[in-house]
């Protein structure tokens, strides 16, 4: 082991043994890192940079539509390289929405989701010394990077009318295969192979993680339902993330080598590319969301100080939710001319979904019914989730109408809806996750004062930025464009300062982590009293390099929802 | 070696590979399937007449049909367009026709190469609305077959087709008094254009 340690240590073999928290030194440990909780830390790193760059540039995005015109966008396509011409400025639009689509979904909620927290928590929670494969978590984790590193890339070389790829995060061909002439798309499909093959590699992982490690006693039906909706989602991961790296390898030989899959001259359908790509992108919505459904249920029940109600139906929702979510994929794509009777099929299939949807926002509100509530950080963030996400549910229903959807297909009602449910349902998730483990994680209490200025005004923020936009799409305002006629501005405008709220609000986020990490009170092992009963909260804040050298044991007497030995 | 990884028990190890390797199985086998969709979705456009693909018929089936037609007529309208950059005045003889159902008939359409060179091109086709697709039978068509026209060169092309009578008895097909049949000329790729003139010489 190279560290400054060496010269010391004179049981290389057992190192781990004697020193459980001796760390290698720098390099070794943050770059060739193969402990799930150091990856973690990476990946919310990561993933919270990320999350600056795919905010900033919607940033952009709301400044140009505060009014009508093309104010700003000439100066961005003139500062990435490209010409002064409209057509050029038009195209930076493009590359804005598919850039800030991409770095969302694949580099900032996926990463913070499944990298972060599921590689910190889920062998915490099972009772795991590691994950199942460190070496390959690693490997898991710089692809992710690369593959950011691919998309930043392509910004700044040619994609057609300007530098950049400017396809949205569907990549839709033609305008992905012909009507894109340059590198930039290709960089742009390389970075989804590369960060696409990181998720499958560390499906794969939580996978064998989740069936083979768990400690003695720790049935599937007494895992965490954290654990649970990983197991989901790495099943969703691994079955929906090929058919992605199918398709955009097809797009990438039809741009390339002459084969035409999607193109009609040569006997291929576009609309095959959008049945193959919503395969995967209906799914990847899951994929997004169900990480957060399985912390939300831990936080509920530890700060109701209750086991969660209906955990088997918790758990079995998630998986009813994992199925039919494979089935339902055209909703996204009832205007390419399917006929009535498939529309039919698509609208009952995707409104079922609503039901084991339902079972669990139902039962985090049973949870909470009768119990002892704290206020936490982590839990007004959790009901903010409840409440934002059963909003955008709501407005999903709506849109699953395979006949209402004719009316609202590709307009901003839809672009409220999907970020109801990802920027508010995801986000608040994630951040109802991060103030929940963050104490565990770092070692340091937070400011309670500052987290819950940060959920206020970000609550605030968001909601302003978005229910206008309903509006604006049932106005009929499409998504996708920077200019509209002055009848909108109202609701844009409106739509923009809330923005600025959201934006503000970051600061109390940075601010509180700056100060936990300076000056925050020492974390106790559990801090958050007798409702958090799982396995991390047994060990210390933060947890020993290495955990769990004697494997905890579930006996037969404890349940679903207390994982604390007799004696604690 | 930097950091080692944490090393388990050889047995955990190896049910560890088992799954892993299930795991990868399980991948593989859906991006097969990604490639396979695109043969299935074929046969089953063609299978069904999913997305307005017309069916394929032979003169048996031609005379099967035209035995239980009622006599009912229903219009069919031809459309012809080209992509882009193909320099040919592609159009049919007669816009529309009205035909009685299960009677075979023929169109034809004509396409004249404007350009300077010789192009070769392949039509695609369908019809509108899509739910006719499935009672739409050609019996001969130039689908798919890749025509050289020199710069020019006019030619007409025959399409022989009836409308299938089991229409009548889909709901769906209700309110259709009219189907359009809509071919696009693509311009194929210059290398097969030069070894096709090179076969024809």
């Amino acid at each position: 082991m190279a560290t400054t340690a060496e010269g010391f240590d004179v049981h290389h073999d057992d190192h781990a043994h004697d020193h459980a928290d001796h760390k290698p030194g720098f390099f070794a440990r943050w770059f060739m890192s193969t402990n799930h909780k150091d990856i973690g830390t990476l990946y919310l790193i990561f993933a919270i940079i990320a999350g600056i760059i795919g905010g900033a540039i919607s940033g952009i995005m709301r400044l140009e539509l505060a009014e009508p015109g093309i104010q700003y966008l000439h100066w961005w396509a003139a500062f990435m390289g490209g010409g002064d011409d409209l057509n050029t400025a038009l195209h930076m639009w493009n590359v804005f929405i598919t850039a800030h689509g991409l770095i969302m979904v694949f580099f900032m909620v996926m990463p913070a989701m499944i990298g972060g927290f599921g590689n910190w928590f889920v062998p915490l929670m099972i009772g795991a010394p590691d994950m199942a494969f460190p070496r390959m978590n690693n490997v898991s984790f710089w692809l992710t990077v690369a593959g950011f590193f691919s998309l930043m890339f392509s910004m700044f070389v040619p994609g057609g009318s300007g530098p950049g790829a400017g396809v949205g995060w569907t990549v839709y061909a033609p305008l992905s295969t012909t009507g894109s002439v340059g590198p930039a798309v290709d960089f742009a499909i390389f970075a989804l192979h590369l960060s696409g093959a990181g998720s499958i590699l560390g499906a794969t992982n939580f996978i064998t993680t989740i069936f083979n490690m768990r400690a003695p006693g720790m049935t599937l039906h007494k895992m965490p339902l954290f654990v649970w909706s990983m197991l989901v989602t790495a099943f969703l991961l691994l079955l929906a993330l090929p058919v992605l790296a199918a398709a955009i390898t097809m797009l990438l030989t039809d741009r390339n080598f002459g084969t035409t899959f999607f193109d009609p001259a040569g006997g291929g359908d576009p609309v095959l590319y959008q049945h193959l790509f919503w395969f995967f992108g209906h799914p990847e919505v899951y994929i997004m969301i169900l990480p957060g459904f399985g912390m939300i249920s831990q936080i509920v029940a530890t700060f109701s100080r209750k086991p969660v109600f209906g955990y088997l139906a918790m758990a079995y929702a998630m998986v009813a939710i994992g199925v039919v979510g494979f089935i339902v994929w055209a909703h996204h794509m009832y205007t390419v001319g399917l006929d009535v009777n498939t529309k039919m099929y698509f609208t009952a299939a995707t409104m079922l979904i609503a039901v084991p949807t339902g079972v669990k926002i139902f039962s985090w509100i049973a949870t909470m019914w009768g119990g002892s509530l704290t206020f936490k950080s982590p839990m007004v963030w959790s009901l903010g989730f409840i409440f934002l996400f059963t909003v955008g549910g709501v407005t999903g229903v709506v849109l699953a109408n395979g006949g209402i959807d004719d009316n609202l297909h590709d307009t901003y009602y839809v672009v409220a809806h999907f970020h109801y449910v990802l920027s508010m349902g995801a986000v608040f998730s994630m951040f109802a996750g991060f103030y929940y483990w963050f104490p565990k994680m770092s070692g340091r209490m937070h400011s309670e004062l500052l987290s819950h200025l940060h959920f206020w005004t970000f609550f605030i923020g968001v909601n302003v930025i978005f229910f206008p936009q309903h509006f604006l799409g049932m106005q009929g305002m499409p998504r996708r464009y920077p200019d509209y006629p002055e009848a909108f501005q109202f609701w844009h405008e409106i739509s923009t300062y809330g923005y600025y709220i959201m934006a503000g609000s970051m600061i109390f986020f940075f601010v509180n982590i700056a100060y936990a990490l300076m000056a925050g009170r020492k974390a106790e092992a559990n801090p958050w009293g007798e409702g958090a009963t799982t396995l991390e909260w047994t060990l210390p804040s933060p947890p020993p390099f290495h955990q769990f050298e004697t494997l905890p044991v579930i006996t037969d007497s404890m349940d679903y929802h207390d994982h604390r030995p007799a004696s604690a | 070696m930097a950091s080692q990884p944490t090393t388990f028990d050889a047995e955990t190890t190896r049910r560890n590979a088992r799954v892993g390797m299930m795991a990868a199985a399980g991948a593989l086998a859906m991006l097969g399937l990604g490639y396979a969709a695109v043969p299935l979705y074929q046969m089953f456009c063609q299978v069904t007449g999913f997305g307005g693909t017309t069916m394929k018929a032979t003169e048996a089936d031609a005379a099967r049909a035209e035995a239980i037609a009622t006599g009912k007529t229903i219009s069919v309208r031809f459309d012809a367009s080209t992509s882009a950059g193909m320099p040919w005045a592609f159009k049919p003889t007669k816009a529309t026709q009205t035909v009685t159902i299960g009677q075979r008939d023929i169109a034809t359409y004509t396409a004249r190469n404007d350009g300077s060179q010789p192009i070769t091109g392949a039509a695609t086709f369908n019809v509108t609305p899509e739910q006719a697709g499935k009672y739409f039978n050609k019996i001969q068509c130039f689908c798919f077959t890749e025509q050289t026209l020199l710069p020019g060169q006019e030619i007409t092309m025959p399409v022989l087709y009836y409308v299938d009578p089991a229409m009548l008895d889909d709901p769906n097909m209700a309110g259709v008094q009219q189907i359009t049949l809509s071919y696009t000329f693509h311009r194929q790729r210059e290398p097969q254009q030069l070894a096709a003139l090179d076969s024809t010489n």
